[in-house]
């Protein structure tokens, strides 16, 4: 949470009122949806969260800031990968709106190494494939997409219709790699997008589909560096997966493999040999944390490693899971020299950023991580809330047992996992995780955003557009942040809107150099001249109009 | 390289599309229904559709694009969607107010066959619809057609359910817009005023999508052809449509419902593309052509004239629309270029035939293609067989300008690494002045940065 000195003067009156809000902005509502609403606005309580409704259905006709199930799988955790060729198999559109327009940056090791990020492939639907089918048509495009680009792997994400008229698309990709041969990897997502209720589904999907088809098929141990773990669920817009691997190798630490920032087919299939996994998005990625625990033995943690201080943190936290002095020595030696070149900055934008208000409605795990950033800033979040978060999101990972499974979550694919054999290792004794514990370790855990927002705060599960324009309307925040379909809405009330899911073309925002960056973009957004002129002085209030004087 | 993988080598595809040259109905859908005063387009489907959507458009246009979503779930794929939609139109007037919902549907309700006419009847049966308010709807299935047709789907179903023959005839042109920009759209209003032509244009999104910043958010901004100009519509003289893949449809539709004779005209990109709108409008409108608008195409001529040495035999790639493509590839004739290749992936005969028409005789060499796999990937494989000196196309084409170090101009959907093009038209006299100027601008440009220092010119 902020601290005291930086809060505006007036906040706890400002908070005080977030009760009032929430109850007028429900009346708006038909009688029932109201109801329904009121269940998802709530106002936060760190130290005992109450229950949030999250991952229900959008109520239709709402303006919701949420996609599909195909977006979450191929958009968000299969697209950052370079080198397997995505194929959309249905209508052109799907394919067309997820081709570059996240952000997710790579690098090639070299010029013989693919990259198909900057490419769209797509079966392209017609009406005669929904009659009569199109696994043929998808059997033919894997052809041609093997003449062509002699990919390592191969991947196929189904769209609505073709769930509907039963094309089975893992059936084709078993065809398919048994007919090309040559140690090709083909797989299919049953990623509709009218599956599950969010994005969420489709994280969910893919998370099975990567550890089924690619993690552990490569054994080998590479990297000289001994400490070697997993970030998961890092997506590497704007070059954040670039900057937390520079302080990584840094601290003498390998990254083995990012899911999926910067990823290739080779670091999926190689990422069971690290020592541990660190959750970043909780929401996208924790299964496949969970099923690597499972099989391979891999304990999880829950990192956060946007802003600063909790960057430094999670270095801290590797160090202390490793055990190892001359890890903790140099971790705290590249904490000390990059948090001067982070203070540096922070002094100077500090006094002109603190006091301001921040709201921030994104993602499944951005809306509580960049309240870090803010509080480096001296800015108060009076609002936050996730796009297609769930109550553990929320509320913590203790909330999971007491969750109730319906329809939609019903629908998506559970794998079971179970050791593995030959591989299976656990990387520490229980008696090692019990001393790690006992020092304030924590495996397998996620306290949820709400226990980093202030007591009477508002939390608002799938923020509606009118929820929204309510909000901005009645606390004027000073930057407001969500994604591209906001952000023009608000900033025609006069209010920059930071995106984060593009970072406005920034980034990256991760790791220390991140921080400094963030500060800079925020300085300049809140700063910006030109928020003064949107009235022209003849619409101002205290315009007195110039006389002759005869 | 950024298309590492793109080599000249051709093989002949017959299901795989890399890098399309399009995009699905509904998209175009939900941009005609902005284009609607107090609209808010309804997408009947998964909500990603309308996200994508929302998102493709916003990017483009950097301004609010509001729109609904019947949020399917699997439960609603299987039964189907008219609890849904009949949900999301209560839900819809109480919340967000606006005079009209237009639905268009998507591959989904398409596959399961939702009836729209049926669900929107039943949602007004049960009260669901407020006095004087409409909601209107247009088929939009993914797997047919393109964006633009999706484009031109929601135009006619304008007329399908507003224009309104009465008996009294006024003497005005209607004007159907074109996939196009709102500065395009604005430059459009603006020669027919300057001409002192009464006319309706729609839709029209001038004032939509290149909105002002006053400190409000207005979820139905002051731009769009009203409903009222709408339904008036069907007491016009006379239509002309601009861009006969987008407009002809509701030409038709017009003359059909409110027994209007019409004429199809290309956008008017570049010279004679607009001599030919504007001897249209003077005809159809009976009035003279003033001499404020032949001073501006004097002024155009005077300009291709003195720099006509820039422009002679330049081999020039393009992709995007058939009713961009076509004007414009006449255009660049008219400038002495040599439009070598092009792409469209919106398939029809008028595109070919066109290109036929133009270009057997002056540019033998080019290739074309429209329609499934005319993609901007066989695209630049023509380029790597053989280099273009201009490549002009949507924002997909900088990776190609990149790689292969070609001059590149943003023109089409989408441009979302550039503002501007919701500004400045790319039509009339002073559109086709713009696009001189940027192809000079950017072929200019190249010469100074790539030749050798001894060859500089100061002045050019």
């Amino acid at each position: 949470m902020v601290n005291e000195t930086d809060k505006p003067k007036d906040a706890e009156a400002l908070i005080a009122g977030l009760q009032e809000f929430r109850d007028e902005v429900i009346t708006k509502y038909p009688k029932k949806i109201g109801k329904k609403r009121a269940k998802s606005i709530i106002l936060s309580d760190a130290e005992n969260p109450p229950q949030i409704q999250a991952n229900v259905r959008t109520v239709p006709g709402i303006i919701t800031q949420r996609g599909c199930t195909y977006a979450g799988c191929k958009g968000v955790v299969l697209g950052p990968t370079r080198d397997i060729v995505n194929i959309t198999h249905g209508p052109i559109g799907c394919g067309f709106y997820s081709w570059l327009t996240r952000r997710n940056q790579t690098k090639p090791v070299d010029e013989n190494d693919s990259n198909f990020i900057p490419y769209c492939f797509s079966t392209d639907m017609q009406d005669s494939n929904i009659v009569f089918g199109g696994e043929e048509k998808l059997k033919q495009a894997i052809r041609e997409a093997y003449e062509l680009f002699h990919p390592k792997a191969i991947a196929i994400f189904s769209t609505c219709p073709v769930g509907l008229i039963g094309d089975d698309v893992h059936r084709v990709a078993r065809h398919m790699t048994e007919e090309i041969g040559n140690g090709i990897n083909i797989f299919g997502f049953s990623c509709e997008g009218y599956r599950g209720v969010s994005q969420s589904a489709g994280h969910h999907i893919a998370n099975n589909g990567l550890f089924k088809n690619l993690i552990g098929r490569d054994d080998e141990v590479r990297g000289s560096l001994k400490y070697r773990v997993n970030l998961l669920g890092e997506y590497n817009i704007g070059g954040d997966a670039f900057e937390l691997d520079r302080v990584m190798e840094k601290c003498g630490i390998n990254l083995v493999a990012t899911f999926s920032g910067n990823s290739s087919i080779q670091k999926f299939e190689n990422a069971h040999t690290a020592d541990l996994n660190m959750v970043m998005c909780h929401r996208s990625i924790n299964y496949v944390a969970e099923m690597m625990e499972t099989a391979f033995g891999i304990p999880w943690i829950k990192v956060q490693p946007i802003g600063a201080h909790s960057t430094a943190k999670m270095l801290r936290k590797i160090a202390q899971y490793f055990g190892d002095k001359e890890l903790s020595v140099r971790v705290e030696e590249v904490i000390e020299e990059e948090m001067k070149a982070v203070e540096a900055v922070r002094a100077k934008i500090h006094p002109r950023t603190k006091g301001k208000l921040a709201m921030l409605f994104v993602g499944g795990s951005r809306a509580h991580h960049y309240q870090d950033l803010f509080e480096e800033l001296g800015m108060t979040t009076i609002a936050a809330g996730y796009e297609f978060g769930h109550r553990d999101d929320y509320e913590g990972r203790r909330v999971i047992p007491t969750i109730q499974i319906d329809a939609d979550s019903r629908n998506i694919e559970e794998i079971t996992v179970s050791k593995d054999e030959t591989r299976y290792n656990p990387r520490k004794t229980e008696e090692e995780m019990k001393a790690l514990e006992a020092e304030g370790m924590e495996f397998n855990e996620y306290h949820g955003l709400m226990a980093q927002m202030e007591k009477g705060t508002l939390v608002i599960d799938d923020l509606s557009h009118y929820e929204m324009d309510m909000l901005i309307e009645k606390y004027h925040p000073d930057v407001f942040c969500a994604g591209i379909k906001e952000k023009f809405c608000v900033q025609k009330m006069g209010i920059p809107l930071k995106q984060l899911h593009n970072y406005d073309v920034g980034g990256p925002y991760a790791g220390f150099k991140g921080a400094i960056n963030f500060y800079k973009d925020i300085e300049q957004m809140v700063c910006a001249s030109i928020w003064k002129e949107i009235k022209a002085p003849w619409e101002n209030e205290d315009y007195v109009e110039a006389q002759f004087v005869f | 390289m950024l298309l590492r993988h793109t080599t000249e080598k051709e093989i002949e595809r017959k299901a795989l599309t890399v890098n399309p040259a399009k995009t699905c109905q509904p998209v175009g859908a939900m941009y005609a229904a902005l284009g609607l005063h107090g609209c808010l387009p309804h997408s009947h489907g998964s909500q990603g559709c309308c996200s994508y959507h929302r998102s493709a458009l916003t990017r483009h246009f950097k301004e609010p694009v509001m729109a609904a979503t019947s949020s399917f779930s699997e439960g609603s794929s299987v039964f189907g969607g008219s609890s849904n939609l009949v949900s999301a139109i209560e839900t819809i007037f109480t919340v967000y107010d606006p005079d009209v919902i237009a639905v268009h549907t998507t591959c989904l309700s398409e596959t399961i066959g939702d009836d729209m006419t049926q669900i929107i009847s039943k949602a007004g049966e049960e009260g669901k619809i407020p006095d004087g308010k409409r909601v209107i709807y247009c088929n939009t299935p993914s797997y047919v057609g393109t964006h633009i047709t999706g484009y031109s789907n929601q135009v006619a179903s304008f007329i399908k359910f507003f224009s309104t023959a009465t008996s009294k005839k006024r003497n005005v042109i209607n004007l159907v817009a074109g996939w196009m920009e709102p500065s395009d759209m604005r430059e459009i209003k603006r020669i027919a005023s300057v001409m002192e032509a009464r006319t309706i244009l729609f839709p029209d999104m001038s004032g939509v999508l290149d909105a002002p910043l006053t400190g409000k958010f207005k979820m139905y901004p002051d731009g769009g052809t009203t409903i009222r100009d709408m339904i008036a519509t069907g007491d016009s003289k006379f239509t002309i449509g601009l861009g006969a893949y987008s407009t002809e449809d509701a030409c038709v539709k017009m003359e059909n419902k409110c027994k209007i004779k019409f004429e199809v005209v290309e956008i008017p990109i570049g010279l004679k593309a607009t001599d030919r709108f504007v001897t249209s409008l003077s005809r159809h409108a009976n009035v003279p052509v003033p001499d404020a608008l032949t001073e501006e195409r004097g002024r155009l001529v005077d300009l291709i004239a003195d720099n006509s040495k820039y422009f002679w035999r330049k081999r020039v790639a393009l992709f995007g629309d058939p009713d961009t493509l076509i004007p414009l590839t006449e255009f660049l004739l008219t400038l002495d270029m040599k439009p070598v290749y092009l792409v469209t992936g919106t398939a029809g005969k008028h595109f070919d035939e066109e290109m036929t028409r133009m270009l057997a005789d002056t540019v033998p060499e080019a290739r074309f293609k429209s329609g499934e796999r005319a993609d901007v990937f066989q695209l630049h494989q023509w380029i790597k067989q053989d280099p273009v000196d201009l490549l002009i196309g949507n924002t997909y084409g900088k990776y190609i300008a990149r790689d292969e170090n070609i001059p590149f101009i943003r023109m089409g959907f989408p441009i979302v690494d550039r503002p501007g093009h919701n500004y400045f038209p790319n039509t009339g006299y002073v559109g086709a002045t713009n696009l001189v100027i940027k192809i000079l601008d950017k072929i200019l440009e190249h010469t100074d940065r790539t030749c050798p220092e001894e060859k500089v010119e100061f002045q050019m």
